[in-house]
């Protein structure tokens, strides 16, 4: 097993972690840091496809390792756009939760 | 001998990004997700992406986790999101198992020998005068890239300021800040700040012929204005102040005219022509330097909050 397979193979792996953790965790900030999982998992694929791509003296491809440099900064611009969302979303409700609120309360409720 | 060290971290990295998403605690979940950041530098340093590294140390680790803890103490608060339930979890579990067992086909059937740009680089770089072939792929072949990549920034503060309340507008972001004036935040602030200018305008500088950059240096010098503004010996700038949202959309702009210039001188839009291809890169570095360090240090505190100092 090569070097790039080995990452390559992380990847997937980090970027599954990061799908599930987006899906199964309900608090928005924790969606955010799953997100950021899954992100991380697609720049270390894609890292490892750059690293298949050394040639001409070069350790990696580096069109691609430019792209992903680009791309973690991207990255995160996006989170702390996520993040203000859901601070200004706790600021005026007072919650963090993005489910529906309830229809009618119910008596059970405090 | 280096298998060992990749298979070790590896196994690391995916024990650290599983405490990061099962975690019941959400701090706890934040300084995994910081060590994650710290230990991927490294992986990126054995794919041999150090200019990836610098900024996955700077900013994927540093600047996000500590975004990341700002919002964590904030929601401190918090009433907790109802569990997800049993059903949830499960589709969960198998849409990440499929996604996973999707991407580990297409990695086990890439093509070899893989697809490369490699040599088309290798064969333009010295055309543009700079030495580091990432920056010569940031700022001359890929640079349309890289000047939408900083008006994504631009849009981004703009919707985080937008997000302030009507109140505090047009106000300073982030709450007032104070540290005890002899205490050992406060200490470092101002011993630090020498320093990190000095580190953050040679990263800059060197990027052209070596690993380094603008976004790296620009995170290095918005750390230290962020920490100066932690430990309360500067303030953070009101957003309606003029000087600001003119450093703002300097840069942009000024890689724009960059641009434009090409049109005319070398006949396409961001076309750079050789003979002054590496002061035309400097150029644009120089104008965006500012207005990223800007853009970053203000996404952390975010939108405006309070109309005094």
């Amino acid at each position: 097993m090569n070097d790039t397979l080995l990452y390559g193979l992380t990847a997937c792996a980090l970027i599954g972690l990061g799908v599930f953790g987006l899906i199964a965790n309900p608090a928005p900030l924790r969606k955010i840091l799953a997100f950021n999982i899954a992100g991380s998992g697609v720049f270390l694929l894609a890292g490892a496809v750059a690293r298949r791509g050394a040639a001409a003296g070069f350790g990696g491809d580096p069109v691609l390792q430019a792209l992903l440099i680009t791309g973690i900064v991207v990255a995160f611009s996006a989170t702390a756009l996520a993040v203000a969302l859901v601070l200004r979303l706790n600021a005026v409700t007072g919650d963090v939760t993005l489910a529906e609120p309830p229809a009618e309360p119910t008596d059970d409720n405090d | 001998m280096t298998l060992l060290f990749d298979a070790a971290l590896v196994v690391v990295l995916l024990g650290l990004a599983a405490w990061v998403v099962l975690a019941r605690n959400a701090f706890a979940a934040v300084a995994a997700f910081i060590a994650y950041g710290l230990l991927l530098t490294l992986a990126w340093l054995q794919l041999h992406g150090i200019d990836i590294a610098l900024t996955e140390a700077a900013i994927g680790g540093g600047l996000t986790g500590a975004l990341l803890i700002g919002a964590v103490i904030r929601l401190r608060t918090a009433p907790p999101a109802a569990p997800a339930t049993s059903m949830t979890l499960a589709l969960a579990a198998i849409a990440a198992a499929t996604t996973t067992a999707v991407l580990a086909a297409c990695v086990l059937a890439l093509p070899d020998p893989a697809p490369t740009l490699a040599p088309l680089v290798a064969d333009n770089i010295a055309v543009t005068g700079v030495e580091n072939a990432i920056t010569a792929v940031l700022l001359a072949f890929r640079s349309m890239d890289t000047l939408l990549e900083a008006i994504v920034l631009l849009f981004a503060l703009v919707g985080a300021w937008s997000l302030g309340a009507d109140s505090a507008w047009p106000g300073r972001p982030g709450f007032a800040q104070s540290a005890p004036p002899n205490g050992i935040l406060a200490y470092l602030a101002r011993i630090l700040p020498p320093i990190g200018l000095v580190i953050g305008v040679y990263i800059f500088w060197t990027g052209a012929d070596n690993p380094g950059g603008k976004f790296q240096g620009a995170t290095i010098l918005a750390a230290i204005w962020l920490l100066t503004m932690a430990a309360g010996l500067t303030d953070a700038p009101r957003v309606g102040s003029r000087w600001l949202r003119a450093a703002l959309v300097a840069g942009p702009l000024g890689f724009i005219a960059v641009g434009v210039f090409g049109s005319y001188s070398a006949g396409a839009f961001l076309a750079l022509p050789p003979e002054a291809a590496k002061p035309l890169i400097l150029a644009i570095e120089i104008a965006l330097m500012p207005t990223l360090t800007l853009i970053l240090a203000l996404l952390l505190p975010g939108p405006p909050q309070r109309t005094s100092s």
